[in-house]
């Protein structure tokens, strides 16, 4: 690495920083709102926020898939199901769950000491970038010459599968757009029991 | 580099200050434009970003940010206001909200 990348590598580490903060404090934002309205933007806000995460940590792809469903589709999703009930939450009763809050505190406690054995960000030696990874990191600008490995995987070397998955994709939404809203798409209205029967 | 870290970080400040919008916005509006405003400033953080890093390839990826938060907003705003995304928004229709903001205690009662 240059010296010249330094300053850059700098701020990226404060932007990611300053990300992250904005993050907890908008997660909080959320958790203390009680109107619904509020809470649909925010989360919107939150995918945006952990999409220009993804982009900073350099998986595009991620983050352009969290930025359409996390910010577009559900924002959209969640607005239908909030017209559908109140516009408030109820107050709920603050609850103690001592047992729950351990819990959550052995699992976070026993998730951090096994990161502890996770080998170095970008260590050449690592299980994921010895193998299969390095053969990728090899070929692709030779047989691909696509900037992005990770787009040059996805596309082509498992472009079959990637269709495969769009297929799968393509048919859950098929079927999610019949099941709840084939009627209202095509404009027309509520078809009553009698008319069914006919 | 100088220039980008500080525009990167005038980018962050305005986020925040969107944030802080959209969290205390006293009306419905208040919220969909910090919204908005959020996603501007993701597409110009991905790009001061790319500029940053020494790769802009990223900038057509900000585009498509771009995109979609332009059409993220208007459907939040057309399914806000007729309740569904399939009603075209001309006509009688389109001047008569039928959502508005004040009962609660009617639907509630519903």
């Amino acid at each position: 690495m240059s010296p010249q990348e330094a300053p850059g590598l700098t701020a990226n580490l404060l932007i990611d920083l300053s990300l992250l903060t904005l993050l907890v404090f908008v997660a909080l934002a959320m958790l203390r709102s009680r109107h619904l309205f509020a809470v649909v933007m925010l989360s919107g806000v939150y995918s945006l926020l952990s999409a220009s995460f993804f982009v900073s940590l350099d998986a595009v792809d991620v983050a352009f898939t969290e930025a359409a469903v996390g910010a577009g589709i559900s924002t959209v999703l969640m607005l239908a199901g909030m017209l559908l009930t109140a516009r408030r939450e109820k107050p709920a009763r603050p609850r103690r769950a001592p047992v729950a809050l351990l819990a959550v505190a052995a699992v976070g406690t026993a998730l951090i000491y096994a990161s502890l054995d996770m080998p170095a960000f970008g260590d050449p030696d690592s299980p994921a970038n010895a193998g299969v990874g390095r053969d990728y990191l090899e070929r692709t600008p030779k047989e691909i010459a696509v900037p992005n490995v990770v787009t040059a995987v996805l596309a082509s070397y498992r472009g079959f599968d990637t269709l495969g998955e769009v297929m799968v994709i393509f048919t859950a939404g098929v079927a999610v757009i019949l099941l709840l809203g084939a009627g209202s798409a095509r404009g027309g209205r509520a078809v009553t029991d009698a008319e069914e029967d006919a | 580099m100088t220039m980008f870290a500080v525009a990167a970080a005038a980018i962050i400040a305005a986020m925040t200050l969107a944030i802080v919008r959209a969290v205390a916005g006293p009306t419905l509006y208040d919220r969909v434009l910090a919204g908005n405003s959020f996603g501007t400033k993701t597409v110009l953080l991905i790009g001061v970003m790319g500029y940053l890093t020494g790769r802009p390839d990223f900038l057509d990826i900000a585009l498509l940010y771009a995109l979609l938060n332009f059409a993220a907003t208007i459907a939040i705003l057309k399914f806000f206001r007729y309740r569904t995304l399939s009603v075209a928004m001309t006509g009688a229709e389109a001047d008569r909200p039928r959502f508005e903001e004040a009962p609660e205690e009617e639907r509630a009662a519903r």
